[in-house]
Order: C-alpha cells, then sequence, then structure tokens
C-alpha cells in the first residue's frame, strides 16, 4: 500500500472517528457511532500494517492483537455493569503506558534529524512519555480506588502544593537537561528522560490520591481526557496526522466531560485537580459536628403503603444502589408501580456515583426504560408535586445544606431538592457521611423517613409487600 | 407503674387520652394502664376494645386515681381533680401555665409533678410529641368542614346542566400548622385558596399546600421564635389591613388563625370588613379562645352579623373530631413517655437533660419549673440565613473585558512564540491539532447525560488508535524495541477490543 493510499485511509478514519464521537451524542445514534468507531479502528491499523512502515514481524502483530483481543473480549463481558468505572479507569492505564512505551522505543531507536527539528522532536518524546506516565500511575490508582483497593479519602500532604509545583520545575529542568545531552556527543540523555518517568509516575499518584472520592468522576473523566493528550503528543512525536487529531478528539472531549462534572458540582476545575475536598473554605462546617435532631425511622411494610398510597414517584439512585447491586429489584418495583398507574420516574444528578452517567447505565442494565429516567434539571421543579421520593444510597448530591448553610464543603452544589417533596424515604445502611464527610440535614427533616439495611435486601422485601 | 386514665370532665370534650393501640404501646414499655369506665366513649373507642387491649376498667374515680402512679389527660385538671392528685403522682395534660397562674399555684401545693403537653419545645426531635401541631392540624381541617356546614355552595366549581357554579374563595389568614391544614382541606374540597402571613418564608409551604400566598409590597420579617411570627409595626399592620379590606369584599370564607404568644390574639378583621363581606360568607376564627382575630367573634360560640356573615368562635375544633384527636394526642403521649422510660421497664424518670422532658415539665415534686431555661434550638429547625443567593450572583457577575481577552491574548502571543521557531513541517501538525480540538469540543458539547459512560468507554477505545505508534515501530531490528513494540500492541489490542464491546454491551441495554 502506498504512502497515499495509508493517508487517504488515515483521513477516512478520522472521519469516522468524529462520527463515532457525534453519534454518541444520543440515544438513536449511539449503536451507529461505535460502529463507526469500530470500523475506522480497523481501518487505521490495517492501513497501517499494510503500509510501507510495516515489513516485517507481522506474525508479532497477529499474535499480540489476538492475546489482547480475546483478554479485551473477555473483560468487557465478565465486568459488572457496577464496575464500569474502574474497568475505564485501568483501560485508560493501558493507554498511558502505551505512550510511555512508545516514546522510549522512538528514542531508543534513533533519529536522523538535526538542529530545531531535532530539539522539538525530543521535547515531543519528552511531553509524550510525561502525559503517558502521569495517565497510566493516576489511572491505576483511579482503579484502586474505584474498586476500594485504596481508600476514598483524599491524601492531604502537608505541601501538596508546593509538592507539585517542586515536581513540574523538576520536570521542567529534566526536559532541559534532556534536550541538551540529547545534542552533546556521548552525552547521556537516557538518565533525564528516565528521572523525569519516575517523576510523571510519582505526580500521577499525588494527584489522583489527593483528590476526595466525591470528586472521581471528574478524574475519571480526566485521566480520559489525558489519554487523549497522550495520544496526540505521541502523533507530534511520530509526526503523525491520524495520532494528533483523534488523541485531541479524545482530548478535548474529556476535557469538556470534566468540566460538565464540575459544573454539575458548582466546583472550580482547578481546584478539584489540586485536590482535597472541602479544605478549601476554611470554615469549619456549620452544624455538621452537632446534634441535628432525631431521625424518624419506618418499617417496610409502611414503605410499601407509602408507596402504593402515592400518584408521583421519584426514585433517587446514587453509588449505595450500584454497591447492593439494586437497580433489578429497582426496576422491577417500577414496573409493579406503573402497572398500578402510579407515575414513576428517575431523577438522576450528573455526579450521581462515580463515574459520569454511571446511574444511567445501571438502570439501563436493569432495562429501566430510558424515557422514564430524567436528569436533574428536567425534573428538579417538580419535586413540590411528588408524593414520594425514594433515595436508594445517596447522600451528598440530596443534601439541603449545600444551599442552604453557606460554610457547607459542598456549598453552592446544585443538588436534588427531594425535601420538597411530600414525604422522601431514605434508605440506608446507617448513619454514616456521604463521600464529602458532611452530615446530611434531610435525615432529620419532618417529611423524611428513613429505611435502614441494605438497599437489595430493604427493596425486595418492599416489592413483596407491594405485588 | 400504673397509668390511670380519667373521663374528661369539661364539658363537651370528647377526646380522651389514650387510644387501645396505644394502650398496647404503653404495655410494650412496662406500664399497666386502666382507664375510667366510658372515658373513650364520645371518642367512639368503646370499653371493650380497650379490655381487649389489655387495659384494666375502673368504674370508681377515686380508685383510678388512687391507684395510678401517672395520670394521663387532655384538659387541664379542674378543682376536683386537683383534689384527687396525691403525692408523687405524675399528671401529663394540657396545661396553659401562662395563662393558668392559679392553676399553677394550686398545683405546685402538692408533691407531684406535672407535665404540660403544650409546652414540649419546638424543637425537631420533640415534633413527636408536639400535641399542639397535632391540634392545630385537626383544628384548621375541622375549620373548613365547618364553614362548608354553614356555607350555602359548593366549595368546588361545576359547569353543570343547571347553570355554572363559581367554586368558592377562601382566605386563609396565618399559614402555621393551622393554616397550612385549612389550606389543604379547601383545596381538596375545590376552593380557590390564598393565604397570608407575615413570615415571608412560608411562602413555599403555602404554594406547597395548593394556595396562592398574598405578598404585601412592604419589606418587614415576621418571623419570631420558635415558629411563631412576632408583633409586627404600625406601618406593616396598616398595609396588611387594607390587603384584608380589599380581600374580605371578594372572598366567601376567612379563616384566621393568627396568634402571637402569650398575647391576645391580634384583630385582623374589623368590623368594616364584616360588613363589606356577601351575604351567606363565613368567618371561622380559630384565635376565639385568646379573644378572636375578628372584633365580632363571640368566643365558643357561633353568630350570625346582621349582613348574613356566620362567624364561628368555637374553642373545641379538636374535639370536635374526638377520634382523630384523641389517636394523634394519645400517640403523641405515647412518645413523650416512650422518651421518659428509657429502659422499658415501666419506670417514669424526669430527666432534665433531656431537653423534650425538660421543657414539658412545668411542676417538679410539687416545685413551679416553669418557664424552663431557654432551650437551644436544634440545627435542623433553624432557618439559615439566606446568604447563598448573593454569594451566587457575586460568582456569575461577568468578568472585566481585559480578563475576557486575557487568554486569547496569551494564546496569541504562545503561537507566535511557536511560529517563529519551529519548523514548517511541526506548524502544519500544530494546525491539524488546534483545529481537532475544536472539532472535538463541538461534537461532544452536546452529549446527553445518560451516555457519559457510553462516550467515556467509547473514546478509550478511540484513544488507542495510540497502538498505530507502537505497529510502525514493530519492524524496527532491535530485539528490545521490537519487544517493547509487541508488549505495547498487545495491551492496547486490549484496549480497543475491551472499550469497544463494553461499549456496545452498555448500548444495548438502553432500550425505550
Amino acid at each position: 500500500m502506498s504512502e497515499g493510499l495509508v493517508t487517504a485511509s488515515y483521513i477516512g478514519a478520522i472521519v469516522l472517528f468524529i462520527l463515532t464521537l457525534g453519534g454518541l451524542s444520543h440515544q438513536e445514534s449511539a449503536r451507529k457511532g461505535n460502529l463507526y468507531g469500530i470500523i475506522g479502528m480497523a481501518l487505521a491499523i490495517l492501513a497501517t500494517v499494510f503500509g510501507p512502515e510495516v515489513f516485517n514481524n507481522i506474525h508479532i502483530i497477529i499474535a499480540t492483537m489476538l492475546i489482547g483481543g480475546t483478554i479485551g473480549i473477555i473483560l468487557a463481558k465478565r465486568v459488572a455493569m457496577t464496575q464500569m468505572p474502574e474497568l475505564v479507569a485501568i483501560l485508560h492505564s493501558f493507554v498511558g503506558l502505551a505512550a510511555v512505551l512508545v516514546g522510549y522505543v522512538n528514542f531508543m531507536g534513533g533519529s536522523s534529524l538535526i538542529g530545531v527539528e531535532k530539539t522539538i522532536h525530543e521535547v515531543e518524546i519528552y511531553v509524550g512519555i510525561l502525559i503517558g506516565a502521569i495517565t497510566f500511575s493516576g489511572s491505576v490508582i483511579a482503579f484502586g480506588k474505584l474498586s476500594g483497593k485504596i481508600g476514598g479519602n483524599p491524601l492531604m500532604l502537608p505541601a501538596r502544593h508546593w509538592l507539585n509545583l517542586g515536581l513540574l520545575i523538576a520536570s521542567i529542568y529534566f526536559c532541559y537537561d534532556f534536550v541538551h545531552q540529547g545534542h552533546l556527543d556521548g552525552g547521556n540523555a537516557m538518565m533525564p528522560l528516565m528521572i523525569m518517568t519516575a517523576i510523571a509516575l510519582i505526580f500521577g499518584i499525588h494527584m489522583v490520591l489527593a483528590i476526595g472520592g466525591a470528586d472521581m468522576p471528574v478524574v475519571v473523566s480526566m485521566l480520559n481526557s489525558y489519554s487523549g493528550w497522550a495520544a496526540s503528543a505521541t502523533g507530534f512525536m511520530l509526526g503523525n496526522d491520524l495520532l494528533i487529531v483523534v488523541g485531541a478528539l479524545v482530548g478535548s472531549s474529556g476535557a469538556i466531560l470534566s468540566y460538565i462534572m464540575c459544573r454539575a458540582m458548582n466546583r472550580n476545575f482547578f481546584s478539584v485537580i489540586a485536590g482535597g475536598f472541602g479544605t478549601t473554605s476554611g470554615a469549619v462546617p456549620s452544624g455538621s459536628s452537632e446534634e441535628q435532631g432525631e431521625v424518624i425511622s419506618i418499617e417496610t411494610h409502611e414503605v410499601a403503603e407509602l408507596l402504593l398510597d402515592a400518584k408521583e414517584v421519584m426514585i433517587i439512585p446514587g453509588y449505595g444502589m450500584a454497591v447492593a447491586q439494586a437497580q433489578h429489584t429497582v426496576h422491577e418495583i417500577t414496573q409493579t408501580l406503573r402497572d398500578k398507574k402510579i407515575n414513576v420516574r428517575f431523577g438522576i444528578h450528573p455526579v450521581a456515583g462515580r463515574m459520569p452517567g454511571h446511574m444511567n447505565v445501571l438502570l439501563a442494565e436493569a432495562r429501566v426504560p430510558y424515557d422514564i429516567v430524567y436528569e436533574m434539571d428536567e425534573i428538579n421543579d417538580d419535586f413540590p408535586d411528588i408524593d414520594v421520593s425514594v433515595i436508594i444510597g445517596a447522600n451528598d448530591i440530596v443534601n439541603p445544606s449545600a444551599q442552604e448553610d453557606p460554610n457547607s464543603p459542598i456549598a453552592g452544589m446544585p443538588v436534588m431538592e427531594c425535601w420538597k417533596g411530600k414525604t422522601t424515604v431514605v434508605l440506608k445502611r446507617g448513619m454514616a457521611t456521604g463521600y464529602a464527610g458532611v452530615q446530611n440535614p434531610l435525615f432529620f427533616k419532618e417529611n423524611t423517613r428513613m429505611y435502614f439495611g441494605d438497599a437489595k435486601q430493604s427493596l425486595d422485601s418492599v416489592l413483596k409487600e407491594i405485588l | 407503674m400504673k397509668i390511670g386514665v380519667p373521663k374528661e370532665t369539661y364539658a363537651g370534650e370528647k377526646r380522651v387520652a389514650t387510644t387501645p393501640e396505644v394502650v398496647n404501646w404503653l404495655q410494650k414499655l412496662g406500664y399497666d394502664v386502666s382507664l375510667e369506665a366510658g372515658a373513650g366513649a364520645e371518642a367512639n373507642y368503646s370499653d371493650a376494645a380497650y379490655s381487649e387491649a389489655g387495659a384494666e376498667i375502673v368504674t370508681d374515680i377515686k380508685t383510678l386515681w388512687d391507684s395510678s402512679d401517672i395520670i394521663l389527660k387532655v384538659r387541664a385538671p379542674d378543682d376536683n381533680e386537683i383534689e384527687l392528685l396525691h403525692d408523687g403522682q405524675t399528671l401529663i395534660s394540657f396545661i396553659w401555665p401562662a395563662q393558668n397562674k392559679s392553676l399553677m399555684e394550686k398545683l405546685s401545693a402538692k408533691k407531684v409533678n406535672i407535665l404540660a403537653m403544650d409546652s414540649v419545645p419546638r424543637i425537631s426531635r420533640a415534633q413527636k410529641m408536639d400535641a399542639l401541631s397535632s391540634m392545630a392540624n385537626i383544628a384548621g381541617y375541622r375549620a373548613i368542614v365547618e364553614a362548608s356546614h354553614n356555607f350555602g355552595r359548593f366549595f368546588t366549581g361545576q359547569i353543570t346542566a343547571a347553570g355554572k357554579v363559581p367554586p368558592a374563595k377562601v382566605l386563609v389568614i396565618g399559614a402555621g400548622v393551622a393554616g397550612l391544614a385549612a389550606i389543604g382541606a379547601a383545596n381538596s374540597l375545590g376552593a380557590i385558596v390564598r393565604s397570608f402571613d407575615t413570615r415571608p418564608e412560608v411562602k413555599e409551604q403555602v404554594e406547597s399546600m395548593g394556595a396562592d400566598f398574598l405578598l404585601l409590597e412592604f419589606k418587614e420579617d415576621g418571623s419570631g421564635e420558635g415558629g411563631y411570627a412576632k408583633t409586627m409595626s404600625n406601618e406593616f399592620i396598616a398595609a396588611e389591613m387594607a390587603l384584608f379590606a380589599e380581600q374580605a369584599k371578594e372572598v366567601d370564607i376567612i379563616v384566621t388563625t393568627a396568634l402571637i404568644p402569650g398575647k391576645p390574639a391580634p384583630k385582623l378583621i374589623t368590623i368594616e370588613m364584616v360588613n363589606s363581606m356577601k351575604n351567606g360568607s363565613v368567618i371561622v376564627d380559630l384565635a376565639a379562645e385568646q379573644g378572636g382575630n375578628c372584633e365580632l367573634t363571640v368566643p365558643h360560640e357561633l353568630s350570625v352579623t346582621d349582613n348574613g356573615v356566620t362567624i364561628i368562635g368555637y374553642s373545641d375544633l379538636p374535639s370536635r373530631l374526638p377520634t382523630q384527636s384523641s389517636q394523634l394526642y394519645s400517640t403523641n403521649l405515647r412518645h413523650l413517655i416512650t422518651d421518659m422510660t428509657p429502659e422499658k421497664d415501666g419506670v417514669i424518670t424526669i430527666d432534665f437533660e433531656d431537653e423534650a422532658v425538660r421543657g414539658a415539665t412545668v411542676v417538679k415534686s410539687g416545685e413551679i419549673t416553669w418557664p424552663p431555661p431557654q432551650v437551644k434550638l436544634s440545627a435542623a429547625s433553624t432557618k439559615p440565613p439566606e446568604a447563598p443567593a448573593p454569594l451566587k450572583k457575586e460568582e456569575i457577575k461577568p468578568p472585566s473585558l481585559f480578563n475576557q481577552m486575557l487568554p486569547v491574548i496569551i494564546g496569541a502571543l504562545v503561537l507566535l512564540g511557536v511560529g517563529s521557531v519551529a519548523p514548517a513541517s511541526f506548524m502544519t501538525h500544530f494546525t491539524v491539532f488546534v483545529l481537532s480540538c475544536f472539532v472535538g469540543y463541538m461534537v461532544i458539547w452536546n452529549v446527553s447525560a445518560s451516555l457519559h459512560t457510553p462516550l467515556m468507554s467509547v473514546t478509550n477505545a478511540v484513544s488507542s488508535i495510540i497502538v498505530i505508534g507502537a505497529l510502525v515501530q514493530i519492524s524496527s531490528s532491535d530485539p528490545v524495541l521490537v519487544s517493547l513494540a509487541a508488549f505495547g500492541i498487545l495491551i492496547t489490542s486490549i484496549n480497543i477490543v475491551g472499550g469497544f464491546a463494553v461499549t456496545q454491551r452498555m448500548l444495548d441495554m438502553f432500550r425505550k
């Protein structure tokens, strides 16, 4: 295949990838979008393999791709929908690692460039590896946090901002050193490159460790963005427009998603990245530490009666539903109530769960029709007409202190205003605080009923009562 | 310990301080319960039902009082009943210590404990024992029932073959518990309901019950302590009266519930206003016992003015719904007693550390302990200042032109800087890069939130395009490089296949 044909295929692949992202914007076109992505990827790989730059070792390509593909299929089929965030995080780390590998190979392979072009090329290698390494270690830590292998609390090193700054300055210095050594005869450019890789790895670890659990959706999409930038930097390094374009597409889409998430939480993007949830406000959150009154608990049959007597029911799922795997029972309850002409709808907060859109995926898995699943902005004004709101394992996203208490760490974050409805039933295992570590005055409201227990078991028994 | 429940002696009082259901609860707490024969008859609870629940029925009042350690009542005890109290006994009922100084003196002459249900503090954890709210709720409902009973028309508007019926217009003054209950009842009968309150923060509650909130063009907050209103300035009252005068001409029913603690009820409906009302209109004055909100109210009575306006001044509205009010009142009592029996051993303890019990106890062992020291309001019941609103405004203040332009200027300078040193090939790639960023931005901005996860997993798969980098390096002659590249291909392949497959799996789940 000639150079021209390869480029033509690349252009085709680029168009297909843009169509992929565009297709994923709407439910109706999403499946088609995914198909475009698969075709685009196949086209790009085939064009490269049959192109002029690949001339031997084809058997290795076939072998590794078969093995990798099989692992990928198994992962994709086996993963439970509740574990999606972890899977996405670990997959991001692969892209980061690949960027590091490609960077090293490219560097060790040597180049014939001289002068400014050589400098630029080396900076490209350097930046590619840097971003790749941050993506890699950050994603691994994010995976650990999401799968519960690492605690969710933000790690607060005393001088973390200075530490970050120090790491940044060090990487700039080593970049200079790397380029400088590269131009010297017999200079050892490998050394600064490896030191930088280590620094970048530490930076990635530190960055994600310092981010609180409630901000995890932002982190996941931010790492998604990084993996794109890593691909883009690799594209610059190889002079490959396909990589540049696709990397930039992914990078900017991840950045926008992060921005949307931050806006949904009324949080500054930079303060999320700098980490440390709730420590910026300085003031002690008022009311969170003192006794807030007494909760009114409720029994299974009372929950069932409430639901059966209601006309409008709103279900607000949170991470607790994912943990308890309660989405199927939720769907059955929804089905039963809807058959009894009770209007059951779902209200999804943009940051419910541990990654953007997490709840939608879980509900879709349980076959809840997506046209009764609403976003927060669509239904938040409807709460005064709601007879019963059922909160399943959510906490911070239904916390009225976000609106009422200016000193609260989550002040200003848009929340689901379920307390404006007639009755709110909160399913919860105990009185623990949410991921943000903030006490929730909702639980003490007069029209709130606490229904303690594991979400799955509780809902199962409610289902039996209403059948 | 033994709990005794006598029949209410006050004329016309139909309520009873316990129901068969509550008898069961009290027994679970370890108490024995006995009732005076016929105590619940007027509230439709028969002696048989109480016996079945395990209570002992006593015919002789004196025996009942003598043998009981705790007496539960609704109304404050009369002189005969005070005579029957014996040392060490505990009495729980409505007392109204502020209004009944002489009663308090008589009670404190004996070595008894008196808990006043009306003095339970209005803190959130004591809501379940708040008998005032329970009774106010019933009074509000009953006020509408009384009004509709005395009103000659439908509440709801109808279009019938015999002509069009306009809906009744109801004005509820004071949106406390009683006011809100009245709004709810009137609304569900189909009337057009309006409400006024000096506390602007109740607007939302009023609207949630289905009424329009009448706003005065006047800034003054009437919120006093414990959810009650305070006395307003003269200018405010003048504006308020003008509003009522205007409304009086229009509405058919007025329900007034305005009370200020420890003061006679404010006069809100003047004689002129009553005279301006339509023939057949009804006023229900829930403040009648405290003198009434209407100048023409005759406390405890129903009166009709010369122009045919019925003014209802009943002070026993809860007692007119005896089954319901007995049930709620006895449940409030039950909650208080549960609080006072922490060990569930049938022994009542008066613990002054417990704010609710401290507030309710007005006499302890013959000593007057009323009024209680100021209770600190719990966090949940205090209304936090409406500070967030101005905060938000500051945030959305548009940045100055310079600030808006700053990123553009910096971006342009960086571009120029890069362009001045970089070779042409780099700038070509750079063009492509910047354009792609914009395309990504444009394409992603409209993604629906429910697809964020699939989008993320598909972009993840797409970002494995980095496999191209590894592919073009596989043909190197150096075995180390080949193996590194091979490893790169391996992991990106996991990513490609895994990413697309999992996206497909997710998308297949979404359905209408």
